[in-house]
């Protein structure tokens, strides 16, 4: 298969960054997007121009690294994966496909496609967390959890941090973000009891952060590679206004 | 040798490390505050101790490569970690946990050590649930467990096919909340490309900021080295494309000794590869031999036609299907240890049963699962790895079988260290992968978690204390010292010499060729021959390599070729000693198989008269390195013949 390329060139954060056209031929339908980037940047290499720079690592969904807006999508057109397990099967032969970075105020360029996500790092900093210490814990089963408040509990906790949802909603919201983890924690025994805390740190964090409202469009459900739902956010914004209340 | 002292407490085994505890020595809160702690890598085992260290009071440094903490490869393991609760009342025990991991190591782990890990595993079940990881429960509300290979009880935990994203997220959780209270500093984009040693200790490290491109100086009283294995030696792994060994190497050149580098796993349930362009191997759980059976067709004519695509697999009728598993090992069946799947299925595919057009693959089939138990409840346990499987290859495993084949996956070698998890070199610890002590020759599954979180938050934060205890006196390390600068002044020449060269090829072409001697000669099947040829040709690719490799870019910017060139520089040496390894050690034990040294079914025949120790490397310059040896001393097993036939 052949492409052509639109890809966004930006040398470093401050830098006026640009589209750059490039061609790609001979991919196999099997090969996975960012090899079909690799096989780009290693032509690139040969004709001694500069590779594009472009976040990944585990290359099997699970990291969070890869990010990537192609074709106006984030993590390109197939539903409920990452960039990283989307295979060129997918794209026409002779398409031409953009690819953009995330683009967000919270999350700047770094450099072409790399963006600085330490935001999040941030927020769940600021709560994101039990407060319990290494050692002294009752046993694991001392603490009986329904099958059904563990498996919501997985739901939300299925959440990889890629920063998507963000990329998506036309405000740069992070509640998606931030309800999965809030929602994760609550629906457990043991995160209830600093839950109200949790949700008002975490929220706090996220509007110091500049990271822009929630008006329920979904989009961030529609694109997240996870399929973490919306409701999360409804359980999110229950825990912050109780939270309100108590205070 | 005293330097290769492996302190093993006196007493008997299941009382050694309480005897040990009592007996090290701790440090007061007061003086942990003035002790610094730096910590590399943020999987479990270094999300776990950097956030143990913090919660002790130490104040401690960070470093990961990635852009957060919790991209660490360890949250994409997948299938569970191992602990003796005896939930499920099948008999299991400490010594049950402790026996399997000896002998799924094929005998060549430590006694004391593996105790010890079995002895902690059931505080991070505890530990674990505490911090709100979603482990998978029953529906009276208590954990649920599975079974992995190697074991004949169900003691692993899991959270679906996420349990190392869940177990990582637990220790980031908490290694975040020390960041909150201002007790760990964390430095993600940040790579270690230098120990440094003061009057014998580590004192420090050289870093590059990853974003900035600056070479940057940190001391501290101890180092801790978490950075894992080193299986993209081999180039296609299953190990994520930026995990390297390059920490771990610079530890080496600076005197920490290497123990059992040749040690590799393959892992037998990986989705096979499909190409030359293909940039790494995606593994299948090991849960999913609870459930799938693996099998070949008995008939080359079989064979034939499913290579040209004639038939498909569930067309093959059962009675022509070989579950050469179930046939070898009707004990344990398709639940072997992973070496022995592993060459189970090379067999095969050699012997020309091979199910896919490169005939180097084998099926895994969940038919009789699915007929057994019902669609819904194989999806409920396996959904997200059979969602991953149909997206890479497009086919759908409901209705066809996975075609899987081994990989590279895990490196049981590594840094040696001493029953305190301390390295040759006073004040540098190894921990998780990056150590080489609790696996022999072959690690069991769901055993990863389990020991890098015991190293974690269980062993280091006990054992650190007594070396530190020694260091209260000491100032705070001075970064300006001739041993920092120096160190910095090598890097930064190491570098200019990269970019110098300005050849034609690129790092990722010289890496592919590395993975290709790598897997054809020190894979999974070794002979004098084949590493002889890999001791010639590893040297001529490094010559090669300080030849013609072209480094884009620059050094003072965000650079991901210059970052694949510094970390092939040092697989282009691991390489050669990992082959030096597997040519001396003249037996095949775990998944070191050396052809020449078999039983008559093909199974590793091991030589304890002579091997039966840790095969401990010496860095010697230009010159080779320098073997010592650690004898192993089994008091509470009986060394034997692995069978996992009856």
């Amino acid at each position: 298969m052949n492409f052509t390329l639109k890809v966004w060139r930006q040398a470093s954060p401050k830098a006026k960054g640009e589209f750059k056209t490039y061609q790609v031929s001979n991919i196999s339908p099997d090969t996975s997007f960012l090899e079909m980037l690799d096989i780009l940047n290693n032509n690139l290499i040969h004709e001694g121009q500069d590779p594009v720079a472009f976040d990944h690592d585990c290359r099997e969904g699970i990291c969070g690294a890869c990010s990537l807006f192609i074709n106006g999508h984030a993590h390109g057109p197939d539903t409920l994966i990452t960039t990283c397990q989307l295979h060129m099967r997918k794209f026409k032969d002779g398409e031409t496909i953009t690819i953009e970075p995330w683009r967000s105020a919270a999350f700047p360029v770094i450099k072409d496609l790399v963006v600085n996500r330490q935001a999040f790092d941030q927020i769940l900093q600021s709560g994101g967390f039990i407060s319990v210490n290494t050692g002294g814990v009752p046993d694991a089963n001392a603490i009986p959890i329904s099958k059904k408040d563990a498996d919501e509990s997985m739901d939300a906790a299925a959440c990889i941090g890629c920063g998507a949802c963000v990329a998506t909603c036309k405000n740069g919201s992070a509640m998606l973000f931030v309800a999965a983890r809030v929602s994760s924690l609550a629906k457990l025994p043991q995160g209830r009891i600093e839950a109200a805390r949790r949700a008002k740190a975490m929220v706090a964090k996220m509007d110091e952060l500049g990271f822009g409202a929630c008006t329920n469009t979904g989009a961030c459900e529609a694109e997240c590679p996870k399929g973490i739902s919306i409701a999360h956010i409804a359980r999110l914004n229950r825990e912050f206004l109780s939270a309100k209340f108590q205070d | 040798m005293s330097i290769l002292d492996s302190k093993i407490p006196e007493g008997p085994l299941a009382q050694k490390w309480s005897k040990h505890k009592a007996e090290i020595k701790v440090v007061s809160p007061a003086n942990k505050r003035k002790l610094d702690v730096i910590v590399i890598g943020t999987g479990l085992g270094g999300a776990s101790a950097a956030a143990s260290l913090g919660e002790l009071g130490y104040n401690v440094k960070v470093f990961c490569i990635s852009d957060s903490p919790r991209r660490a490869h360890s949250i994409a393991a997948q299938g569970g970690i191992n602990a003796a609760k005896n939930y499920q009342n099948d008999n299991d025990s400490v010594f049950r946990l402790f026996y399997d991991t000896i002998k799924g190591g094929d005998y060549r782990a430590r006694e004391a050590n593996v105790y010890r890990l079995a002895e902690v595993a059931n505080s991070i079940i505890d530990q674990c649930v505490a911090q709100g990881v979603p482990f998978a429960r029953d529906y009276g509300g208590l954990l649920d467990n599975r079974s992995f290979g190697g074991a004949q009880v169900s003691r692993t935990f899991y959270a679906r096919g996420q349990t190392g994203q869940q177990l990582l997220l637990g220790a980031y959780a908490a290694l975040n909340r020390q960041v909150n209270k201002g007790s760990v500093k964390s430095y993600p984009r940040y790579e270690m490309l230098d120990l440094v040693v003061v009057d014998g200790k580590a004192r420090g490290i050289i870093a590059r900021n990853l974003v900035t491109g600056a070479i940057e100086r940190f001391g501290a009283h101890a180092v801790v080295i978490a950075s894992g294995g080193y299986g993209n030696v081999f180039f296609l792994s299953t190990n994520a494309m930026n995990s390297n060994g390059s920490a771990a190497w610079q530890c080496y050149k600076k005197g920490a000794m290497f123990a059992n580098p040749c040690f590799t796993q393959i892992h037998p349930t990986c989705i096979p590869v499909h190409g030359d362009q293909q940039s790494k191997l995606t593994l299948m759980s090991e849960s999913l031999r609870n459930d799938g059976r693996i099998w070949v067709p008995k008939k080359e004519s079989d064979v034939a036609k499913l290579r040209s695509g004639a038939i498909k697999a569930s067309q093959i009728p059962e009675e022509d299907r070989d579950y050469y598993l179930e046939r070898r090992y009707p004990a344990f069946g398709n639940l072997v240890p992973r070496d022995v799947a592993s060459r189970a299925a090379k067999e095969r595919c050699d012997a020309g049963f091979g199910v896919n057009s490169t005939g180097l693959a084998v099926y895994l089939d969940f038919s009789t699962a699915i007929k057994r138990l019902g669609r819904n409840v194989i999806e409920q346990r396996y959904g997200n790895l059979f969602q991953m499987y149909e997206k890479i290859t497009d086919v759908n495993p409901y209705d066809e079988p996975m075609m899987i084949y081994p990989a590279v996956h895990y490196t049981m070698g590594g840094i040696w260290v001493d029953y305190n998890l301390m390295t040759t070199i006073p004040g540098l610890y190894a921990i998780g992968e990056a150590n080489f002590s609790d696996h022999g020759a072959n690690r069991l599954g769901a055993s990863a978690l389990m020991q890098g979180l015991a190293d974690g938050y269980f062993v280091l934060p006990y054992t650190i204390g007594d070396y530190l205890s020694h260091e209260i006196q000491s100032p705070k390390v001075d970064t300006n010292a001739p041993e920092f600068v120096a160190a910095e002044k090598a890097i930064r020449e190491k570098i200019a010499k990269l970019f110098s060269v300005n050849g034609t090829l690129s790092p990722d072409d010289i890496h592919k060729e590395l993975g290709h001697i790598m897997w054809d000669n020190v894979g999974m099947a070794r002979s004098e021959e084949s590493l002889k040829k890999a001791l010639v040709e590893i040297p001529k690719l490094r010559e090669k390599f300080w030849k013609n490799v072209r480094v884009a870019g620059k050094g003072e910017e965000f650079n991901q070729e210059l970052e694949k060139a510094l970390r092939l520089a040092d697989f282009l040496e691991m390489g050669e000693l990992m082959a030096r390894d597997a040519l001396n050690r003249n037996e095949s034990c775990g998944g070191h198989f050396r052809v020449e040294y078999q039983t008559s079914e093909g199974e590793t025949l091991r030589d304890d008269q002579n091997y039966a120790y840790v095969a401990i490397w010496e860095y010697k310059g230009d010159a080779e390195p320098v073997m010592y040896k650690e004898e192993l001393k089994f008091e509470a097993v009986k060394l034997a013949q692995r069978n996992y036939k009856d």
